[in-house]
């Protein structure tokens, strides 16, 4: 059975390309376009990891984080965080909300699908 | 190849992030202009920041440096304007609106020089920072090539990681990070369970467990540190050296001294525990000295440095890189000496069968099939999905629609359908060609359409699909459709047809591909879509190809083109004429029938032949190309059918089917009417392979004869 990864971004072009990497490498995803929507697939939905971006309308990610953490499901559901900044204070922050795991952009394909197996239970 | 090419899919997602960020400009100016009217609305200034903030993330995603760069000046301004260090005012909103139009075009590649534009922009923004904040950082760091690696040698770490009791609170699976570290090398990992409490005292979610590992890797430190890259913080990560992979003289350590370099025991301990003897290890661990799984894992580690010794002794097995890049001529190169090989294997399953030698029949039997095989895995190292070139059209619909006021969705299906590269692309100009065609006189504009009850959005498809050894691309609109009446009457007015002649439907509509249709560049909704279409024709020609036209007034039209999969190969009619020899492409070929001596004297000079019912014209080979020799009694017609009708070519002797490898003719009969190459048969006689599009359109000048 493949496993089941949840995309949030708001950007299309990122999306895509996430969504595509993950899908070449058998995974099954699903795509959100906020915080929010992201948090109604995960109730909805058995999702084994979540990639987030952080800056998104409605719901940020690491409100997004916060929220899953919060959910009995997804309490220890492995969550990557997509970030622009590469300083520390967005990472603490996303650590601090709960996140497994970040990601800087820009990344390759490569490295996204590496990171992906490190959190993956 | 299965895999697609990574590089266009990358290009296609920068093709979908030209779209996004045309959209986030548009966003953007919507803003600032709003934000114009109202300078302090919180709401604005985020949404500002945020599409900014996406142009700059994604832009350095797909390699669109520039961009990154200048969006990053302006986001950066943002940010201090969302913190309240910098006010709106109108010299903002216009600089930014600056900002905005340079990075359009940067994204069109239009702007001949933004640089200078952008350097100025860039200052004056630093200015206003400055009045607020410190100078922003220069730029993002925009992911900068590692360098290359030192020739690596195996070395052996002492990798143990000591994790705080809250390890497992966020995902993190732990057994994960030793599987990761091990596929680094060979090596060990060893738990430490001890502190593991009994299950009444247990919280579940806690973690207890200490791990050690040794591995041998020809990674350095930093990249055994990657791995536990996201924990560092929730536990304590030791990686020390336990043999650097040079000093190949040592000897093998001893247990004891492992464990006294481990830190597991002192010294005197291990003196001690020598003069009692036996077994060290169980020595050490009855008499609690240490625990059974240190005494484990220094074992681990006597046994993996052990190993790496003997690997390098042996010479270990390096990694080996999993794709090649190879420059396009050396692939024709091949494909050209496969084809040589081909006509070669040929000839040897001939001369194999004219002998009475099973052994030569079995090893020709054997090559044919290895040929088929390289034949086939060679002719897929040039295939490449169409993907790529669609994604082109999605902005090319996008920009005709603002051009032309009008709502046009394109739908793309079978992106990943795989054609040849250089049948790719030849193609993009003619599908642009159509596009632009379907949009602009094919679909109407939103308020005709909504008169005429369909949806204000117009919809263009394109398609791809693979049909055996063809692959059929299709462009429907749901469009105003052809009008046939109006075609009838130019074609009359042009001469390509004669004014009484009854055409069907189909042939009709072939007429717009003819040259003399496309001269007129009127408005009405035919001529329009004649422009050029004999261009179009002539190149899907040229690929060996062939367009048919569907259309329903008022419903659409629908362009169907079917291209071969390759053009260096292709399955061939083989037939005789005289002494010559012909191929006809097998994908054109309907049928074949005889056509008697008495048959043709009854026709009376018209050359054509009864075909199930319909008389479909023919024309002699021979005489095309002035072959000698008497015609049989009974002659063989192929029946080929190409642009929605059927001709046929009289032949004295069909041969059957060949696999023909297509030769291109020298530059003296590069010309030459009817001719569309040569190929070399398995007895070493050339063949020549005839163009049926283009001796049809020889043979019946202006338009089909009238019936």
């Amino acid at each position: 059975m493949s496993r089941t990864i949840l995309v949030v971004d708001d950007s299309l072009s990122m999306r895509q390309m996430v969504s595509h990497t993950l899908e070449q490498a058998g995974y099954a995803v699903k795509a959100a376009v906020n915080g929010r929507e992201g948090l109604e697939v995960a109730q909805a939905n058995a999702v084994d990891l979540v990639v987030t971006d952080v800056n998104m309308p409605e719901m940020d990610g690491i409100a997004l984080v916060r929220a899953l953490r919060a959910e009995p499901n997804h309490r220890y559901t492995p969550i990557l965080v997509l970030t622009t900044e590469s300083t520390d204070t967005k990472k603490a922050e996303g650590k601090a909300a709960g996140a497994t795991g970040w990601l800087v952009k820009p990344f390759s394909p490569d490295q996204l699908l590496k990171v992906v197996t490190k959190v993956l239970p | 190849m299965s895999t697609p090419d990574p590089t266009s899919a990358m290009e296609q997602f920068a093709a979908t992030f030209r779209e996004e960020a045309a959209d986030l400009l548009t966003d953007v100016e919507t803003t600032l202009l709003a934000l114009e009217t109202s300078p302090d609305d919180p709401d604005l200034i985020a949404r500002a920041f945020r599409a900014l903030h996406t142009i700059k993330g994604s832009s350095a995603m797909f390699g669109f440096t520039d961009i990154t760069t200048f969006a990053h000046a302006l986001e950066t301004t943002f940010d201090e304007v969302r913190k309240g260090n910098i006010a709106v005012t109108p010299a903002l909103v216009s600089l930014a609106l600056q900002g905005k139009d340079l990075i359009r075009s940067m994204l069109d590649g239009s702007g001949a020089d933004t640089k200078e534009a952008c350097a100025e922009v860039i200052h004056a923004l630093r200015e206003m920072d400055v009045a607020a904040q410190p100078p922003a950082p220069a730029a993002p760091r925009v992911s900068a090539p590692r360098p290359p690696d030192p020739p690596a040698v195996a070395k052996t770490y002492r990798v143990a990681f000591q994790p705080q009791a809250d390890l497992l609170k966020d995902g993190t699976n732990p057994l994960g990070l030793w599987t990761e570290l091990l596929e680094l090398g060979s090596g060990e990992v060893v738990a430490t369970t001890d502190q593991i409490p009994p299950l009444h005292d247990l919280v579940p979610d806690a973690c207890y467990v200490a791990w050690d590992a040794v591995l041998t890797t020809q990674k350095d430190e930093a990249a055994l540190r990657d791995v536990f890259l996201f924990v560092e913080d929730r536990g304590a990560l030791t990686i020390t050296l336990a043999d650097d992979g040079e000093s190949d003289t040592e000897d093998d350590k001893k247990l004891g001294q492992i464990l006294i370099e481990r830190g597991s025991i002192r010294p005197e301990q291990l003196q001690a525990a020598l003069a009692a003897q036996p077994r060290l290890g169980t020595i050490l661990t009855v008499g609690g000295t240490v625990a059974p799984d240190q005494v484990a894992a220094a074992l681990a580690e006597q046994r993996v440095t052990r190993q790496a010794r003997a690997e390098r002794a042996a010479g270990a097995p390096v990694d080996a890189a999993a794709s090649v890049r190879v420059a396009a001529d050396k692939l024709d190169d091949l494909v050209d000496l496969v084809g040589e090989l081909v006509i070669a294997q040929s000839r040897l399953t001939q001369v194999a069968a004219s002998r009475d030698d099973l052994e030569l029949v079995a090893i020709a039997e054997d090559v044919e099939r290895l040929t088929a095989d390289l034949r086939d895995n060679t002719l897929n190292l040039r295939m490449v999905p169409i993907g790529s070139t669609f994604n082109r059209f999605k902005r090319l619909v996008r920009d005709l629609s603002t051009e032309l006021g009008k709502q046009i969705d394109l739908v793309t299906d079978g992106a990943e359908t795989e054609l040849d590269k250089t049948v790719i692309e030849r193609l993009g100009d003619p599908l642009v060609h159509i596009i632009r065609n379907s949009c602009d006189h094919g679909i109407e504009s939103p308020a005709d359409r909504e008169a005429s009850g369909k949806p204000p959005t117009g919809t263009v498809r394109l398609a791809a699909y693979q049909s055996g050894p063809n692959v059929i691309i299709e462009i429907h609109d749901d469009g105003a459709g052809l009008d046939v009446e109006a075609i009838r009457e130019k074609a009359i007015a042009r001469g390509l047809m004669a004014a009484d002649a009854s055409l069907s439907e189909g042939e009709l509509f072939q007429l717009v591909f003819l040259a003399g249709f496309s001269t007129a560049k009127s408005v009405s909704v035919v001529s329009g879509r004649g422009v050029g279409m004999d261009v179009v024709k002539r190149s899907i020609d040229a690929l060996r190809g062939t367009v048919e036209l569907k259309s329903k007034r008022g419903a659409g039209t629908t362009l169907r083109i079917k291209l071969p999969l390759t053009l260096a190969i292709i399955d061939g009619l083989l037939v005789s004429v005289g002494t010559g020899r012909y191929v006809l492409p097998m994908s054109l070929v309907e049928e074949c029938v005889e056509i008697s001596r008495a048959q043709v004297e009854e026709a009376r000079g018209a050359h054509l032949v009864p075909v199930r019912g319909e008389l479909v014209p023919y024309m002699r080979l021979r005489e095309w190309f002035h072959e000698e020799g008497e015609q049989p009694l009974v002659e063989q017609i192929a029946i080929a059918s190409t642009e929605g009708r059927r001709f046929g070519f009289a032949v004295d002797d069909v041969i059957g089917q060949h696999q023909t490898v297509i030769k291109t003719m020298g530059r003296m009969y590069g010309d030459t009417e009817g001719l569309a190459g040569a190929t070399i048969l398995g007895d070493g006689t050339v063949a020549l392979i005839v163009d049926v599009a283009g001796v049809i359109r020889n043979a019946i000048p202006a338009g089909p004869p009238p019936s």
